[in-house]
């Protein structure tokens, strides 16, 4: 910090909960150094917390999974929260997922836990000022690039917010669904299966399985058997490639995927961002690009 | 080469020639990273990501996939050559790996020749994988390769240089690895500080020499 600045701000942790991470839109475009993209596993999500508060839509936020977290903030700020239904408190004050939120200097912020859906992204005015890392200030849970997840106490600095908040009032966006439809294209690596495996795949309800991360979502049902048996040399992989791994149970590709892998990719699912808010048991059916 | 469809945003060009098995894959992925991300720097071409892989070329972030795909048919890489643009890069290696022996009795021979064979070996990066800066390394004959460990380690140190499959590898940072151990390096493979952060990258020739 150059002299004559004044502190901007900390967020302090008071419960971290299960796994809160900053996040911003990632560090694309060193994919062929091993490094994964990352970022928010609903980037439209984050940027809608940003636009709530007045930040850029690239500022770095917090992505809360589950269980809620409790912060409190060392000077005044807006805040606004997305994502998964939870009661959120400002000290003893409710408020309102979607709705920009005043917080005073001192005051408890309690995001509760997910009542419906899994993740929230709260935006502070100002952003999350950790020092970036090759860009981006996002945690990478599989490589352990950015900030390490959030722990009980820790201090993160906040920037200097840019201006007062646009006049947007309140923003809803779809509730979490029980049964998602995810439009799949084919390829590259179909022709490594069986058409019944890919009658399968069209055809048969799969469920969230509780190893998902943001690694990528696994699924549990009918396995999709191989026509090409053998081992698929390394290639690249891209977010929402749908893995398929010997045991034959397909893994959606998220935000912290390796870059390459050495499974066939069956095919791409077209918009990931729906399992962002998939809990375990949550149904998902496949689809075809021209349906 | 053959060009896959990836989703609605990237191509996977495909390098692997099943009916030619004395093909050089590698060599012929190298030439297409190397012409694709050349076009890329003069505006012939758009792509968030150019990531070369085994036998592959993927692009990612293309904005007309289809577009592009057709221009793509319409290039010829220039052959890779050994002593192309990219550096050589000598990095400095300790060769007392606990999986030598292992080595030895695969390829036939004795620790000391298997020492010397990677010493005297020129390995290319043919792509980057598995942890930020982990280098894939060609250059040992298709007849050398070795399959993985049974049971993984849990914990391989840092730098250590270790072969797999076809590849020579030096691990940037400390995991878990299957890879039979042969050596170990100081160099920093991976420094998020650096430009590129990564050390070796993808078309580097390098030798892993003994110190």
């Amino acid at each position: 910090m150059t002299a004559g600045h004044q502190p901007a701000g900390e967020i302090e942790v008071l419960r971290a909960g299960a796994l809160t991470t900053v996040q911003d839109l990632g560090r694309p475009g060193y994919a062929h150094l091993g490094v994964p993209r990352s970022g928010a596993l609903d980037p439209a999500a984050l940027r809608l917390a940003n636009r709530l508060v007045g930040n850029p839509e690239a500022a770095a936020g917090l992505e809360i999974t589950a269980t809620g977290c409790t912060l409190r903030l060392t000077r005044a700020a807006t805040v606004a929260v997305t994502g998964a239904d939870a009661e959120i408190r400002v000290g003893a004050r409710p408020g309102d997922v979607g709705r920009p939120l005043s917080v005073p200097a001192g005051a408890v912020l309690r995001i509760g836990p997910a009542s419906r859906g899994v993740r929230n992204w709260l935006a502070v005015g100002g952003g999350v000022d950790v020092p970036p890392v090759l860009g981006s200030r996002a945690t990478d849970t599989l490589s352990g690039l950015g900030p390490p997840p959030l722990r009980d106490g820790d201090r993160l600095p906040l920037g200097t917010p840019a201006g007062p908040p646009p006049p947007v009032d309140l923003t809803v966006g779809p509730p979490p669904r029980d049964e998602l439809r995810l439009t799949l294209r084919l390829g590259p690596r179909d022709d490594w299966f069986t058409p019944a495996a890919l009658d399968r795949l069209f055809g048969t309800a799969y469920t969230v399985s509780p190893l998902s991360n943001r690694i990528g979502a696994r699924l549990a049902g009918a396995p999709l058997p191989r026509a090409v048996t053998g081992e698929l040399p390394s290639e690249g992989v891209v977010l929402g490639a749908v893995q398929v791994p010997a045991d034959g149970q397909p893994l959606i590709f998220l935000a912290d995927h390796p870059t390459t892998g050495g499974y066939p990719v069956v095919g791409v699912v077209a918009d990931v961002t729906p399992l962002a808010q998939a809990r375990p048991g949550t149904t998902v059916r496949f689809h075809g690009p021209q349906r | 080469m053959r060009i896959r469809p990836v989703g609605m945003h990237a191509l996977l060009l495909d390098c692997a020639d099943p009916g030619d098995p004395s093909a050089d894959v590698a060599g012929l992925v190298e030439a297409w990273r190397a012409e694709l991300t050349a076009r890329r720097e003069r505006g012939e071409l758009t792509a968030t990501e150019i990531v070369p892989a085994a036998a592959t070329v993927l692009l990612d972030g293309v904005p007309d996939p289809t577009a592009a795909a057709r221009l793509i048919a319409t290039w010829t890489p220039r052959t890779a050559s050994a002593g192309g643009a990219a550096g050589l890069v000598e990095v400095p290696v300790t060769y007392d790996g606990a999986d030598l022996p292992i080595v030895a009795q695969r390829w036939g021979t004795t620790v000391p020749a298997v020492v010397d064979r990677l010493a005297r070996t020129e390995f290319r990066v043919a792509f980057c994988g598995f942890a930020p800066g982990f280098p894939y390394l060609t250059g040992l004959p298709a007849d050398l390769a070795l399959p993985r460990l049974p049971t993984p380690r849990p914990r391989v140190p840092a730098g250590s240089v270790a072969l797999a499959g076809p590849y020579a590898g030096i691990y940037p940072s400390a995991s878990p690895g299957g890879w039979l151990l042969v050596g170990r390096t100081g160099m920093v493979l991976f420094d998020v500080a650096g430009d590129p952060p990564a050390r070796l990258t993808p078309g580097t020739r390098v030798r892993l020499v003994a110190t």
